[in-house]
């Protein structure tokens, strides 16, 4: 046994496969104990906001200032203020007013500003429809704007009068530290279309996943484990029965099976589990013909004959002289089931059938609401390629161990 | 000897009319073609055949392992019966087996400990306490030459071919069945340790007064051990008899065939009827 598991290890597949998935796994189980926030809670007040650092705009007003003398502070500005549109119709108000195409730079905010402001005047526009003139002149304010020193004043309406008084005001070198802020979120993956952390939440649903592959997996390597046995080492009638009904499963496609039952259970009462049992009663199929396979060529060997001789049961026979040459075979069966559980939950979220919505986040649900946001017309890739590398991760890992096991146990496939 | 010879021979295994066929329609094929004998008591039966010849099937029967297609078996006189589990076990306690290939007859997962163990239990020595039955496996073990506390533990791929078949022995001298079938015990193994295997499998029927069957293609072999011979061809007993009567005055041409195919060091030996 120790051995064995020596071997394994030592399979170069088996090993990168199992370190992805213990890492998945270890995430998964260490993450929400840090972080405690439930993972369903709705933080923002709008649909996906982008990954990154948010910080609390009041709090930067009490925060302590400070005055840091940059000079490629107005630069930045410009530059964000600057997107490519914005570039390129600079770049076309400047050739109409017969500025040289060649010597405009677009990608030199500087020089391009420089150009801007030196040549920009609201005359020359003729020949435009006024909505453009309009536009360029709202730009060439805005632009100046940021060039200027001026800072900014806060005002606050006073109760008594109704009147603004000014409370406070921003020079343009006042700074503050990001670390004497109190209230500061980090978004690494942004929200969902309901406001939820994406991180928080895509931990919380590959747990979920797994949980469901796990169930799924083990139903299905159950069914088919002791079908298979039964139908393998008694065999006669039980053996034309048990085929019987396995071959009616193998001609219906399991995934429409799944459908209908999953749609027939209806919403409500659609759990988690409900949704792993379905899968794992539906893919149990192959597992109990590969399995009977297998035990039909051990159940004629000498040692099950000596065993018989010695007196021993049917289950014993079954559990100690067929069960441990057929268990590095069920093992590698578990795994894929594993995988392909998670792979048939996330199938049938998409469809709408997963488990229901309030409850718990799988990886199949957030797929499900990425798409019905159309967060993949959108442009929100934060919302689903973050889940799809999470899914390919999982199953790519389970594969790679699976492949790592049969190269150990297969002799026929070792290098 | 004498003294047997003087008494009725008890009749331990009779078979009448024992047929098995396998597959159906146009596939179909008899392994054992209505078979009659009788073995005695403390005989030494031989059934040698070549292979194929139905031999293993015809043993499995005997043992009750897969069932017979036509015929009865009779077991001590009385039908045999073995339809439930329990009757299976009480017969299994009569009758018992070593098979061809030492290396496959064992489970890779069970301790040897189990398999000695297993044999006490079934004797109804599974309440004796834990010294007795090590002292019990000991026996058994030093009777085949081999040293219990050099076994005790390990898994039955640790030892030599040789040493996995008189483990087996040391079964059935736990088990003291009353028939024992040996589908050709010695094939597998090499010619030094073939003639140990075979004076320990008689020196135990000597002690036991067991009956012993040999299935073999060897029938030098049956020559020297058996007191009678059965010939075995595509499922048929075609001669029969005592060993002397059978492979001295062999009538049948099979029967001249399978001795003429036995190597003999000082003759050349002819390769035209093989």
């Amino acid at each position: 046994m120790n051995n064995t598991i020596k071997q394994v290890f030592r399979s170069p597949k088996f090993l990168v496969g199992f370190i992805i998935f213990s890492m998945i796994l270890l995430t998964a189980v260490i993450y929400p104990v840090i972080v405690r926030d439930p993972p369903l809670a709705i933080l923002g007040q709008g649909t996906f906001f982008e990954p990154g650092v948010y910080v609390s705009t009041f709090d930067t007003f009490q925060a302590k200032r400070y005055k840091l003398d940059l000079e490629d502070a107005a630069t930045k500005r410009i530059a964000a203020r600057l997107g490519p549109q914005e570039r390129q119709d600079l770049k076309a108000w400047l050739v109409t007013a017969g500025v040289p195409e060649a010597s405009i730079d677009t990608s030199d905010t500087t020089a391009l500003m420089d150009l801007w402001v030196n040549t920009y005047d609201p005359a020359k526009s003729e020949g435009m429809t006024s909505a453009k003139r309009n536009y360029y002149e709202r730009l060439d304010l805005s632009l100046k704007g940021i060039l200027g020193t001026e800072g900014v004043i806060i005002a606050t309406t006073n109760a008594e009068t109704g009147l603004l008084e000014e409370s406070d005001s921003f020079a343009r070198d006042d700074f503050v530290n990001l670390n004497q802020i109190p209230v500061v979120r980090v978004l690494p993956l942004g929200t969902d279309n309901f406001g939820r952390d994406m991180l928080t939440e895509l931990i919380a649903a590959t747990r979920t996943s797994l949980l469901i592959g796990f169930v799924a997996g083990i139903v299905a390597t159950s069914i088919g484990l002791i079908l298979g046995l039964m139908a393998g080492y008694i065999g006669g009638i039980v053996d034309d029965f048990i085929m019987f009904v396995t071959n009616l499963f193998t001609v219906i496609p399991s995934f429409v099976l799944l459908i209908l039952i999953s749609f027939s259970i209806g919403q409500e009462s659609r759990g988690a589990f409900t949704i792993a049992v379905v899968i794992g009663l539906t893919s149990w199929v192959w597992t109990t013909r590969a399995v009977r396979a297998q035990v039909f060529s051990l159940r004629n060997r000498d040692h099950v004959n000596l065993s018989k001789l010695s007196g021993h049961s049917i289950f014993r026979i079954m559990l100690k002289d067929i069960l441990p040459y057929i268990a590095s075979y069920v093992v590698m069966a578990l795994i894929l089931q594993i995988s392909s559980g998670i792979l048939a939950e996330a199938a049938l979220s998409i469809l709408g059938l997963g488990p229901k919505t309030t409850e718990v986040p799988t990886l199949g649900l957030m797929m499900n609401w990425a798409m019905i946001y159309s967060a993949h017309v959108t442009g929100k890739w934060w919302a689903y390629i973050p889940v799809l590398v999470d899914i390919a991760l999982v199953s790519f890992s389970m594969n790679l161990m699976n492949t790592g096991l049969d190269q150990v146990f297969n002799p026929a496939l070792r290098e | 000897m004498a003294e047997e010879s003087k008494q009725e021979r008890k009749v331990c295994l009779r078979g009448t009319n024992l047929t098995k066929r396998f597959g159906f329609g146009r596939s179909q094929m008899v392994a054992v073609d209505h078979v009659d004998f009788q073995f005695y008591e403390s005989e030494i039966i031989s059934i040698v055949g070549e292979s194929g010849s139905g031999k293993t099937t015809l043993a499995k029967m005997l043992l009750g392992l897969i069932s017979s297609s036509d015929g009865d078996i009779y077991f001590q006189e009385q039908k045999r019966d073995i339809r439930s589990q329990k009757k299976k076990k009480e017969y299994w306690k009569n009758i018992q087996a070593i098979f061809q290939d030492p290396f496959s007859s064992y489970n890779t997962f069970i301790k040897i400990d189990e398999v000695l163990l297993d044999c006490i239990n079934m004797r109804g020595g599974k309440k004796l306490p834990h010294a007795k039955k090590v002292e019990l496996m000991t026996e058994a073990c030093s009777f085949v030459n081999l040293k219990f506390a050099e076994l005790t533990n390990k898994y039955p791929f640790e030892l030599s071919g040789g040493q996995m078949q008189r483990l087996m022995i040391a079964r059935i001298f736990l088990l003291k069945p009353k028939i024992l079938i040996a589908d050709e015990p010695t094939s597998m193994i090499d010619a030094c340790s073939r003639a140990t295997i075979l004076d320990m499998l008689l020196a135990l029927r000597k002690e036991t007064g067991m009956t012993l069957i040999f299935i073999t293609h060897d029938i030098g072999l049956a020559y020297f051990v058996s007191d009678s011979v059965y010939i075995m061809e595509r499922g048929k007993f075609v001669e029969s008899g005592t060993a002397d009567s059978v492979i001295l005055h062999a009538k049948e041409a099979y029967t001249k065939r399978l001795i003429n195919d036995v190597p003999k060091i000082h003759e050349e030996w002819d390769l035209s009827t093989v």
